[in-house]
């Protein structure tokens, strides 16, 4: 999952530029493309569960050396392969690592604005090895996407925010390269809402937007000035780009036409119904999965124990990070406390520099004022990296644990719907034995006829559920695995950025501290 | 009377000018015991003088003799015109030891590592204190030891050599003297500063800068206890956040690097909060005592003009009524003696005070300023390491 939300914005190239190092991959995959671009995702998904079986668990080891080698040059794995992984790197997030410290030493204090996107480099300088492998390996998967320029339109308790949200990408299935939309923050909570009805029954980790809050947008509403507003808007606006991110990174969900709709359509229907999305809302529709299973009275026997195992990692994890979460929150209050504090105590030392008598002692004392303020704003932006890079990480990702762990109930109510149908199949069966036994002859046949149109129809559905379970079972391994190799790399290239920023700040307090030190030997 | 050798810096980890440099009285704290409430100091004094029994004792005292020794020296009416160093706070263990309780309390819900890391800090903390309050006591004695007229005193000598408990002899004094002249210096700030007129421009001048500069300082101490204080938060915050790194990070090479790193900031931060409290902090801490003894002169002056203007009132009313005469002209004569006295030692002692002021200022701060260079270094370099192999993985 790419997470790239503060990318300072070199101009990208126009489209020329981009065409011919994909356009032969474009030929070249025309067929195949336009299948898995015309169809929905569903049998894709499918054909792809069945056709590998062996493969699934096979992939563990690819996994880890794909991880190792990933971080290095920027590849485009394929996304539809048949032979190799069906792992895909988003090209995105190298760039993001390397662009991070020139975006930290630019930023204002405060929170961070303005992210366009980069080129992605295989894009633009496919060396011919890299474009043998992604001919090989098929599409590159390169969608570009990013939320900014928060606007806010209209006044008082009707006023929204708008957000534009911008593409950019080399697959055919969209009408143009680049283009861009306005959307609200209802719209993407529609989305999640269109993509949760739909994939979550296969099993899919379907990425979650950002929660409402009353509080947050009440103030906007009443003016965006102030800086715990622009705060807001600025939190919610990098969420909303790492959820979409996560979205366009996700092989099934970028096949669906809501996305598509969402990321092109110039006029979207306004999205009903979000009041269940509030933050509650989203545990609540996670618990009432965990419920349903909990009452489940046949209890599964797995053959496997990957997924009890992984249930239990999934669920330990989850609580690890909420209890970090709860840490680094009150790290960002005492950092915050101490820019406080500091600040005030520049003042302070400011006005004891006014009143002391001795001029080089005074100069200094006013020099150390100076210094302090300057600390204070290293302090501040330290503050926002603590809760930008770290704490919204935790959130995403406590937040997405949850939805992994929902995929997991999805695939025992599977389990639960092919039981209970299994067992209905028998209780028909056994009613259509009854029946033949007891039946007269004359009305026989026609009895017959009915039940047996009735069972045939029952162990459709019984094969259909066991399919359905299968499959499930296999998708939510894929996705699992996937999930697991995005997170590491998403955690691995935000600590890198937060360390970076801390790096940065660390050399200017160097700087400060020694252009002050003559001032402090100056004193006589 | 002072002055600052800078080829023995090691030697000056006082806020004050290094002091103990005059062979003939040499004194220090090597020792000091924390029993319960009361900490026990270990007063070493090593002389030259013949006034001592001894050349090379020690003696056990506690803070309140300590205490005792600066109110005898304030009260005694000679040294009104010196700046007497200020006592010495009480030692406050009160913060580390209401953290020990806390963390005792919430001993259960934290993980074993996170609970022996936390207990090493408020240790490290207990430590501190108990460092500072040391140094604090050493530093009064030794300001005592190094002026020409306070280091003669004779309750001075009691107090280093006297190998007895002091407490009867504090009683006695406390009952003689009752705390008198302490009230009334006191309560005489709003009537002496508005009242008397200043003849003189540098007690003029000099009374307004310390008022002015007291408030100031006192303003700047405590907003930088502030800041120290969450700087201490901070690092704190650092410890949970590895200890929850700990558990989550098992298997992962990665997070344990995370880990360590995590855990190597965490020591930087606490080591530049403490630094920052030792040099700044507590700096500003003591030249705001250092101030208040200043203004506290100025005070027992302008009581002794005040008293001098009294006795002209009163020997003009005796010339009227011709009644007296001779003993109104002695006592103003004294007054006038005293006030000039007080005025002359008190011109010394401010410029002087004026001197060791700015030069401590001085070598804090470029302590402290090199203190921060070292540690942000030495972040610096941790931050690269951990980034470099974080990026090769």
């Amino acid at each position: 999952m790419a997470a790239s939300s503060d990318r300072n914005p070199p101009p990208f190239p126009t489209a020329e530029e981009s065409e011919p190092g994909l356009c032969d991959m474009a030929d070249a995959d025309s067929d195949e493309g336009e299948d898995i671009f015309v169809s929905n995702s569903n049998p894709v998904s499918v054909s792809r569960g069945v056709s590998q079986p062996d493969r699934v668990s096979e992939e563990p080891s690819d996994l880890f050396s794909e991880e190792a080698a990933s971080s290095t040059a920027a590849k485009a794995n394929g996304v539809h392969s048949d032979d190799d992984n069906d792992l895909f790197a988003d090209t995105n997030v190298e760039l993001s690592t390397d662009k991070s410290s020139s975006s930290a030493r630019k930023e204002p204090s405060g929170p961070r604005h303005a992210s366009t996107f980069t080129p992605s480099p295989a894009a633009m300088q496919p060396t011919s090895l890299e474009q043998l492998e992604e001919e090989e390996a098929k599409d590159s998967f390169d969608v570009d996407v990013a939320v900014t320029n928060p606007e806010k339109i209209g006044d008082g308790m009707n006023a929204y925010v708008a957000y534009k949200v911008s593409t950019r990408t080399s697959l055919p299935m969209f009408r143009s390269k680049v283009f861009s939309v306005r959307r609200r923050f209802s719209d993407f909570l529609g989305l999640y809402e269109k993509l949760s009805v739909k994939q979550s029954l296969h099993g899919c980790i379907i990425p979650l937007p950002p929660e409402k809050s009353v509080v947050g947008m009440t103030k906007v509403k009443v003016g965006m000035d102030d800086p715990s507003s622009v705060e807001f808007v600025e939190r919610r606006r990098a969420a909303l780009e790492r959820y979409l991110q996560r979205v366009v990174s996700h092989p099934s969900l970028l096949q669906d036409p809501d996305v598509r709709e969402f990321l092109e359509r110039e006029d979207l229907p306004r999205a009903v119904n979000t009041q269940a999305l509030s933050g509650a809302g989203f545990l609540k529709m996670i618990n009432k999965a965990s419920d349903a299973v909990n009452k489940m009275t046949i209890k599964m026997n797995e053959s496997d124990t990957w997924f009890e195992d992984k249930f239990q990692e999934v669920e330990n994890e989850e609580q690890q990070l909420r209890k970090l979460h709860v840490v680094v929150d009150s790290l960002v209050i005492h950092r915050k406390e101490l820019c406080g504090n500091t600040a005030v105590f520049a003042k302070s030392l400011a006005m004891l520099g006014n009143s002391e008598d001795n001029t080089a002692l005074s100069r200094a004392l006013s020099q150390l004022a100076e210094v302090e303020d300057k600390m204070e704003q290293l302090h501040q932006e330290q503050a926002a990296s603590d809760f930008f890079i770290f704490a919204e990480l935790l959130g995403d990702y406590i937040r997405l644990l949850g939805a992994v762990r929902g995929c997991f109930d999805q695939r025992m109510r599977a389990w639960q719907r092919w039981q209970e149908a299994q067992s209905t199949l028998q209780k028909k069966r056994e009613a259509e034995a009854k029946l033949l036994w007891a039946n007269k002859p004359d009305k026989l046949q026609q009895a017959k006829e009915e039940i047996t149109e009735v069972t045939v129809a029952w162990e459709a559905r019984v094969t259909q559920y066991e399919r359905d379970f299968d499959r499930i079972g296999m998708t939510v391994r894929k996705e699992v695995l996937r999930f697991e190799k995005e997170k590491a790399k998403d955690f691995k290239s935000q600590i890198i950025k937060y360390l970076e920023a801390m790096l940065q700040s660390q050399q200017r307090l160097i700087k400060f501290w020694e252009a002050f030190l003559p001032e402090a030997k100056a004193i006589a | 009377m002072t002055s600052i050798d800078e080829n023995s810096k090691e030697k000056l980890r006082s806020v004050s000018v290094d002091l103990n440099h005059d062979a003939s009285l040499l004194i220090d704290i090597p020792d000091a015991l924390c029993e319960r409430d009361k900490v026990k100091f270990t007063v070493h004094t090593k002389t030259t003088l013949s006034s001592f029994q001894k050349p090379d004792f020690s003696v056990p005292r506690q803070h309140e003799d300590f205490i005792w020794l600066h109110d005898t020296l304030v009260e005694t009416e000679d040294y009104a015109g010196l700046i007497i160093p200020p006592a010495p706070p009480k030692p406050d263990f009160d913060s580390p030891r209401d953290k020990m309780h806390k963390l005792g309390e919430g001993e259960a819900t934290m993980t074993k590592e996170e609970y022996t890391k936390m207990k090493q800090e408020l240790e490290a903390e207990y430590l501190a204190v108990f460092k500072k309050t040391v140094q604090v006591h050493e530093i009064f004695l030794q300001r005592l030891s190094s002026h020409p007229v306070l280091s003669k005193d004779r309750n001075f000598q009691i107090f280093l050599e006297y190998d007895q408990d002091l407490s009867v002899r504090r009683k006695n004094a406390k009952e003689m003297f009752g705390g008198f002249f302490k009230n009334m210096v006191k309560s005489a700030d709003e009537v002496l500063i508005s009242g008397v007129k200043e003849v003189d421009d540098f007690f003029e001048q000099e009374k307004t800068f310390l008022l002015d500069y007291y408030s100031k300082i006192k303003d700047s101490t405590a907003k930088a206890e502030k800041m120290t204080r969450a700087h201490k938060n901070i690092a704190d915050d650092y410890i949970h956040i590895s200890a929850t790194l700990n558990s989550l990070a098992a298997d992962d090479m990665t997070a344990n690097k995370n880990l360590n790193i995590i855990l190597s900031l965490q020591k930087v931060e606490g080591r530049v909060a403490s630094d920052q409290d030792l040099k700044l902090t507590e700096l500003l801490r003591y030249y705001m005592r250092d101030i208040q003894a200043a203004k506290d002169l100025l005070y027992r002056r302008a009581r002794a003009l005040a008293d001098y203007e009294n006795s002209n009132k009163a020997l003009d009313k005796a010339r009227l009524k011709s009644k007296d005469i001779p003993q109104a002209e002695e006592h103003q004569r004294q007054c006038l003696q005293k006030f000039d006295k007080l005025s002359e030692s008190g011109k010394k002692e401010l410029t002087s005070f004026k001197g060791r002021r700015v030069v401590a200022f001085r070598k804090n701060f470029i302590e402290m300023a090199e203190l921060e260079i070292k540690h942000a270094k030495n972040s610096v370099a941790l931050l690269q390491g951990c980034i470099e192999l974080l990026k090769s993985n």
